[in-house]
């Protein structure tokens, strides 16, 4: 039992791990970015950067996916030899 | 209003403007807390330290000293895993402590510029494997495998004990700096640090290396690539593969890395298999057999194209595949090597040392520490550490995990792929990496040539040559240089000792192939869009229409122009009379050294604005050593009167062979080749030249900056203004007693914190 847990928290690690690294996890940060900004906003309505944000619309998953490639277009990045 | 105006009197200390709130949770535990966890030696971690010290000397004695007729590659692997460790702890650790001075309380642009997309805060672990993805290519599988004409000695020390002292610190310091400079470029930090002349010759200088960087990897797939049917069919079908897996996470399932990434690598599973079954066949042996020439045309097509391709299409899933491939194959050969400790038959140092070699010519001083750069140092990292990482790290402390940490990684495969190439036969490995020129390109010629040249206990016979190639599906692996050949023979000799048997190798072999040439074609592709941005910035200081990126004819002109670039040095390569990889690839590393010694003098700059003369020689002895080796190795290859290495004297032979008249000389058998290599060496020289020049020109405004901070006493700083954090995350990859504490607190707020927000809502 423990040993059948400990093996499925592993897994759930490794998954985690590749997700990150993989960057599948870039819409999800990107969203809890946006909510965090919005949650600050209806806090203080006078905090400037939470207003900001409020006018800019946050991305559905589609549109933020085609935007990243899109970025990557304009500003490349290398890799290494 | 209501605030009355500060006086120069209550202006806030250095570091006051972080104090934080003693109401809230700290973001960091203080130094002391820190200094406490370090000196607090329990009997168990004075055990471990013990056990990784005592069983790295072991090793470094079984490498080193006892001097049996083979040594087992466990040695290698723990020689290089306890170097590694005890450099991380201690080395990294003093630089931490002396030099950079992470601050937590400080947040990092992730935090303070968080926009979501490209700053946002990555877990430190996974940042580690991004940036670990983003630095490993190609180049640490190539270089220490060429290196091994020296004996297994030479290249694992410098291997070793080089990204210790180098690599690491290089790479650690300049993602620091990046990062507390909002995450600035090099070329923007050399320009801060060094003023006008010295940033533009950094500029030129990374511009005029990237070309000679991505010339030469395209070298190494023409030739791994050239007369292969079964390895044309599989990479050519990376690129289909790639379109695919654009269009699906484009149109169909946006965002669907991970299954897309496991869809495309099932197909390209399928593309080694059926490339095998279509060399088999007799139209596709005679299709799929390309020449050399028709090859890399093919590849500069190929880069031109993809360059001006939209990046969804082709770069951004041929990367996720790339970076699959990247993180399972080498986690495959380095559990394979554990399992299979394969026996190295060549001695510590050969007989070459002393230059004379086939496969890099002259002397191990200096030669050996250009040709291997990646893997001990390579000022390639300096433009990643200074790229995308910095804008994602998380806590500043955890630079030291990433950029030190990441770079041991590389460096440990770089010792993989070393102790691959030592682990086939010797007369095999010289067979495959002497030159056409050497060996005739036929199996008798390449027996021939590598038994006359005397090497103790290699006796090469034609049947092994012959069976060797049969094995791994090829018609001939006489003369196949570039070192991405070599390797694969290897890991598939490893590989198939653990999976599949001999039957298996030609599978492992084209399996090798492909995962280099996937590296090496995202390499191109993602270099040539580099270098033309950098291109078009400079071009835009004289006509102005040229800064804006998104104008259609600009982006292709400019993509022109770096693409040519590249193409004459790849062309020049593959039709050189004297064997070019051996010839260029000198330039490659002089190239990548050079960067890196750059590199290094922008943080020799900034150490000394810091006003740490006290420490700066953690700086300046890695500086040093790359600038003497690259400037002597830079002085050879500009005056040596050996032909073999200077690229002058071997013009002047030529010129004075043709002026004589002759129709053949040595290797170049018609006027035309002799004619070529005239052309080549002075194309080389010049640039050889031209690299040198311009790294002391940034080398001599570095140290005249350091010599003025020293004098002026004047510490200013270009770093960004210090922002206080509002959050907290170890720094290692394992967290400390300590850290796990106040993490612990900082989860159990963030969760109330969002039953608190529950809460609310139910009750509205």
């Amino acid at each position: 039992m423990s040993l059948l847990a400990s093996l499925r928290q592993g897994a759930k690690g490794f998954a985690w791990f590749m997700r990150g690294v993989m960057g599948e996890d870039a819409y999800d940060k990107y969203k809890a970015h946006h909510e965090a900004l919005r949650e600050a906003h209806d806090e203080s309505v006078h905090d400037p950067d939470a207003a900001a944000c409020d006018r800019q619309v946050m991305m559905t998953e589609r549109e933020f996916w085609r935007d990243q490639t899109d970025r990557q277009d304009i500003n490349p990045q290398g890799r290494c030899c | 209003m209501g605030t009355k105006p500060r006086t120069p009197h209550d202006a806030p200390k250095r570091g006051e403007e972080l104090d934080r709130d003693p109401l809230l949770l700290p973001v960091a535990l203080d130094q002391t807390t820190h200094d406490a966890e370090e000196a607090h030696w329990t009997p168990l971690k004075i055990g471990i330290w013990g056990g990784i010290s005592l069983l790295g000397g072991l090793s470094w004695v079984m490498l080193a000293v006892v001097r049996g007729e083979t040594v087992n590659a466990i040695w290698f692997v723990f020689a290089a895993v306890c170097t590694y460790l005890i450099g991380y702890r201690f080395y990294s650790n003093y630089i931490q402590k002396h030099l950079l001075h992470p601050d937590d309380r400080r947040a990092t642009p992730a935090e303070y510029k968080a926009d979501g997309k490209d700053y946002a805060a990555t877990d430190r672990r996974v940042l580690f494997g991004h940036h670990f993805a983003a630095i490993a290519g190609a180049g640490p599988l190539v270089g220490p495998v060429l290196a091994a004409q020296m004996g297994y000695l030479p290249g694992t020390i410098w291997i070793i004990v080089g990204v210790v002292f180098a690599g690491a610190v290089q790479d650690y310091m300049v993602l620091f700096f990046s990062m507390r400079r909002g995450g600035r470029s090099l070329g923007q930090m050399a320009r801060d640090e060094l003023g006008k002349v010295g940033g533009t010759a950094a500029l030129f200088a990374t511009l005029a290396i990237m070309v000679i960087i991505v010339a030469i990897l395209a070298l190494v797939v023409v030739n791994a690539l050239a007369d292969s049917p079964w390895g044309v069919f599989s990479v050519s079908m990376t690129i289909p593969i790639a379109l695919f897996m654009g269009v699906y996470l484009r149109f169909f399932r946006p965002g669907q890395v991970t299954e897309i990434s496991i869809i495309g690598f099932i197909l390209l599973l399928a593309a080694i298999i059926g490339g095998g079954m279509i060399a088999d066949t007799e139209w596709g042996s005679t299709f799929f057999a390309v020449e050399p020439l028709p090859l890399a045309i093919g590849i500069i097509v190929y880069g031109f194209v993809a360059a001006i391709l939209p990046v969804w299409l082709l770069l951004a899933p041929r990367d996720y595949l790339s970076t699959f491939m990247k993180i399972g194959t080498i986690g495959m050969l380095a559990l394979a090597i554990i399992i299979v400790r394969p026996e190295i038959s060549a001695p510590a140092t050969s007989e070459f040392v002393n230059g004379g070699g086939p496969v890099v010519s002259g002397t191990l001083f200096p030669f050996l520490f250009v040709t291997i750069a990646c893997g001990a140092l390579s000022g390639f990292h300096a433009l990643i550490a200074s790229g995308t990482t910095p804008k994602l790290i998380e806590k500043e402390r955890q630079t030291r995990f990433i950029g030190y940490g990441g770079m041991l990684m590389e460096s440990f495969v770089a010792i993989m792929a070393l102790v691959a190439a030592l682990s086939i036969d010797r007369g095999i490995y010289f067979a495959m990496n002497s030159s056409p020129a050497l060996t005739g390109g036929t199996v008798e010629g390449a027996v021939t040539f590598v038994n006359s040249l005397g090497l103790t206990g290699v006796n090469l016979t034609p049947e092994m040559l012959t069976e060797t190639a049969k094995n791994v599906g090829e018609e001939t692996i006489v003369s196949r240089t570039g070192g991405a050949p070599t390797l694969s023979v290897g890991l598939a000799n490893i590989m198939q000792q653990v999976a599949g048997g001999s039957g298996m190798m030609a599978f492992w072999y084209h399996f090798a192939i492909m995962f280099e040439a996937l590296f090496i074609l995202t390499a191109v592709d993602a270099g040539t869009r580099v270098a033309r941005f950098m291109l078009q910035d400079s071009l835009g200081n004289f006509f102005p229409k040229f800064k804006n990126t998104s104008w259609r004819l600009g982006a292709w002109v400019t993509t022109g122009i770096m693409v040519a670039a590249w193409g004459a040095v790849l062309v020049m390569g593959v039709t050189d009379p004297l064997g070019g990889i051996n010839t260029l690839f000198p330039l490659f590393g002089i190239a990548n050294q050079l960067l890196a010694a750059i590199a290094l003098a922008v943080c020799l700059a900034i150490v000394a604005k810091r006003g740490l003369f006290k420490y700066i020689w953690v700086v300046a002895l890695p500086l040093t050593f790359a600038a003497v080796v690259t400037i002597f190795a830079s002085f050879l290859k500009i005056f040596s009167t050996v032909p073999a290495v200077g690229y002058f004297a071997q013009n002047r032979a030529f010129s004075k062979a043709l002026d004589e008249g002759l129709t053949s000389f040595g290797t170049a058998k018609t006027v035309e080749a002799m004619e070529a290599v005239v052309r080549n060496t002075m194309v080389q020289g010049i640039l050889s030249i031209l690299f040198v020049v311009l790294a002391i020109v940034v080398m001599v405004t570095a140290v005249q900056a350091t010599v003025r901070s020293y004098k002026s006493r004047d510490f200013g700083t270009n770093e960004d203004r210090a922002v206080p954090s509002q959050i907290f995350a170890p720094s290692g990859f394992v967290a400390t007693p300590e850290e796990k504490k106040l993490a612990t607190r900082w989860d159990a707020q963030i969760a109330q914190a969002k039953l608190d927000k529950a809460g609310k809502t139910t009750r509205r």
